[in-house]
């Protein structure tokens, strides 16, 4: 029987300094992939490389041999001594190996639970191993159904939703707090990659324009150029609060720079239109009390990673009522794997023939009431010698190519020939 | 039993279910609006129209638009709720809002459904047709008005999970404090004229009826602390830029004015408005 297997390391098995010497490079899969798909045991083949995991996956008659076989060419293809990559690698058969797949595809072993990345990097993968050829019925099965699976998980659980990252949960606040983020004015006050980072992601949502405060002026006017926003000399910038609704500061000041004094009268002059502050520096920018006024609400990073958390933690939930989508899924492709396999195919296909004979012979039995109890036996006789001589040399190739690459292929055709397909899979319909 | 009765009791089925369907809803946190949200809806306005028949049943039956006793005010009520919120589901589609205001129509019809439910001889003097309109147009302010209470507490919720960083499931189910304020602030712009349509369709009634216009009778008095405070609110948010939490605390008092002007005066202080003076002799 065709058996799946998967040989690989992940940032939860191996340091990056180990991943980055494993890792395939996009550029060239057709060398790694044809050494891969020649070796012995190895029938058919697929190679997943990100920076997280380098992972392998085949098709295979003989699960042992080949594991042994994916460890030594991972270590022997990159030059790495086969011990030292021992203790970082995790090796999958059947059931165990089609529920990793089918977790990473879904997201639910990466770094980040739910990050959407992955489904397109196997997607990619799966892409470079039909190109080059080395995917067979199996793995070609096999992965459309991981598709699917990621497909069902994140449609049906919130996996993915709610942001993890500290300027995208400052862009889900605003939301909240805004509605639309269409036309909100955004003041940037110091500079810092997280800042920038987030004014970035404000502006991707719908906020129209930027104003940049910063100490030194040619810092702010070239940050204002990137942001196609405007400059402000950094002693100006409280006069012009009052103008945008969401700011952002991260200036290296020791002590507060906006106080509630100030902010009080910023609302004031905005008629209380509410107004989203977000410190990003430490020490911090803006004094907690600012936090108590109404119609302001003000974010330190701490508050952020707090989201943060909270969201990760939601995801940890949903990631359990992912598992029982997979668990679902794994016994629906485990039963068509094992379909599949040589024996049922020659169960299905003599029953099959055998039907037929049946249906055949009562046919001819009610047309010819005349025959005695004689002739009928004879005809039975004959038809089942028929079906039986008909049926050996097919049925013989099938078990002397049971352990064979080929034999899956001989398979796949005496099932589709004698239209065997098997109720187990039904729900192929919308594959990718 | 007769039609209208059996009728209420229905509709009030199809909102209690409208109702546990928008609460599962809401339960769940899914931020768009699954299965339970549409059917709850579809349920509501199955029994929105069976409202309408019982309405038009009772009405058929004692003769007047069916406002008289207390019974009918809290059915006429909820009825007007519900078509409220229907309307504003047209343009929000928020199952939240629904999960928020069904209950209290279903609390309306609970407690309409406790008090007698007889048809009585309606008071010839008072049987004008400037009944249905001071009814209809009053009611149709305090369903609004309903509507920003509601509102008003959505906003409340929110704004303190905003402000203090703890965020419970209802967070993610809330619109946005811009919407919840921009409820406000249309509920107010339409039930504002309606509520001032209704005192004064109500007193050219009363001037019809008793001959006077105002009699400063509870009702009157408490229906004028009303509309004053929401003229407030109005006025605030016009010219000094009320908005948010203030106004969402204003709509919150206004209708805890309008709940006693409505229940408080009719039980407790009430003459003229009084159920017992709908009655004939």
């Amino acid at each position: 029987m065709m058996n799946i297997i998967v040989v690989g390391l992940s940032h939860k098995t191996a340091p990056v300094e180990i991943r980055e010497r494993v890792a395939f490079a996009p550029t060239d899969m057709a060398r790694p992939l044809g050494e891969m798909r020649a070796l012995p045991a190895v029938a058919e083949a697929i190679i997943v490389s990100t920076c997280n995991r380098v992972e392998l996956y085949a098709g295979s008659h003989d699960p042992e041999a080949c594991v042994g076989q994916l460890k030594g060419f991972l270590a022997a293809y990159h030059g790495i001594p086969p011990e030292q990559l021992e203790g970082h690698l995790y090796e999958y058969q059947g059931e165990e190996a089609i529920r990793h797949v089918f977790r990473v595809a879904s997201s639910l072993d990466s770094m980040v639970i739910g990050e959407p990345q992955i489904l397109g990097q196997i997607k990619t993968a799966y892409g470079y191993a039909t190109e080059h050829k080395t995917v067979g019925s199996v793995l070609n099965r096999f992965l459309h159904k991981a598709f699917s699976v990621a497909k069902r998980v994140r449609t049906e659980t919130d996996i993915a939703s709610n942001a993890v990252s500290v300027s995208f949960a400052a862009v889900e606040l605003a939301r909240k707090i805004f509605g639309s983020l269409d036309g909100k004015k955004v003041m940037l006050i110091g500079a810092g990659e997280m800042c920038e980072l987030a004014a970035r992601h404000f502006l991707n949502n719908g906020a129209v324009s930027v104003l940049v405060a910063n100490r030194t002026l040619e810092r702010a006017v070239k940050l204002a150029e990137e942001f196609q926003g405007q400059a402000v000399p950094f002693e100006e910038f409280p006069q012009r609060l009052h103008q945008v609704d969401i700011v952002l500061t991260s200036t290296g000041a020791p002590n507060f720079i906006l106080g509630p004094e100030k902010m009080e009268e910023v609302i004031r002059q905005r008629k209380n239109r509410p107004m989203f502050l977000i410190d990003i520096a430490v020490p911090r920018d803006i004094d907690p009390k600012v936090n108590k006024i109404d119609n302001i609400y003000l974010y330190d990073v701490d508050d952020l990673q707090g989201v943060v958390q909270a969201n990760l933690k939601e995801r940890q939930k949903e990631a359990k009522k992912a598992e029982v989508i997979i668990d679902q899924e794994i016994g629906q492709f485990h039963r068509w794997l094992e379909n599949r396999d040589v024996v049922p195919t020659i169960v299905a296909l003599r029953k099959k023939f055998e039907e037929i004979r049946q249906g055949e012979l009562r046919k001819t039995f009610s047309n010819l009431k005349e025959l005695g109890p004689k002739e009928r036996q004879a005809i039975e006789a004959l038809t089942a010698a028929i079906v039986n001589k008909m049926l050996h040399p097919p049925t013989s190739v099938l078990k002397r190519n049971q352990e064979t690459a080929s034999g899956s292929d001989y398979v796949d055709a005496v099932r589709t020939l004698f239209d065997l397909e098997i109720a187990a899979e039904e729900d192929d319909g919308e594959l990718s | 039993m007769s039609v209208n009765l059996l009728l209420f009791k229905i509709t009030l089925l199809f909102y209690t279910a409208a109702t546990v369907l928008y609460l599962v809803d809401v339960v769940r946190r899914k931020e768009k609006i699954g299965k339970t949200g549409k059917a709850a809806r579809w349920v509501l306005v199955g029994g929105f129209a069976l409202h309408c028949a019982t309405l038009l049943a009772r009405y058929l039956e004692a003769g007047y638009t069916p406002v008289a006793n207390l019974h009918e005010s809290l059915s006429f009520f909820a009825w007007t709720l519900v078509g409220i919120f229907l309307l504003f589901d047209i343009r929000y589609r928020m199952t939240v809002l629904g999960a928020f205001s069904c209950p209290l129509a279903v609390i309306l019809m609970l407690i309409g459904s406790t008090t007698s439910n007889t048809v009585k001889e309606l008071n010839p003097a008072l049987d004008s047709w400037w009944f249905p309109v001071h009814v209809t147009l009053a009611f149709l302010g305090n369903a609004v008005f309903t509507v920003a209470f509601v509102a008003g507490v959505m906003y409340l919720l929110q704004e303190r999970m905003l402000k203090s960083k703890k965020f419970s499931a209802l967070y993610y189910r809330l619109p946005s404090l811009d919407v919840l304020d921009s409820i406000n602030y249309k509920c107010l712009s339409f039930g504002f004229p309606l509520m001032t349509m209704g005192i004064i369709s109500g007193a050219v009634w009363a001037n019809s009826a008793w001959g006077g216009y105002w009699r400063w009778d509870p009702k009157e008095t408490w229906a004028l602390i009303t509309w004053f405070l929401y003229a407030a609110l109005l006025h605030g948010r016009l010219t000094v830029g009320w908005r948010g939490r203030r106004a969402a605390i204003f709509a919150i008092l206004g209708f805890l004015c309008l709940l006693f002007t409505f229940f408080g005066v009719n039980l407790l202080l009430s003459d003229l408005h009084s159920f017992k003076a709908m009655e004939g002799p």
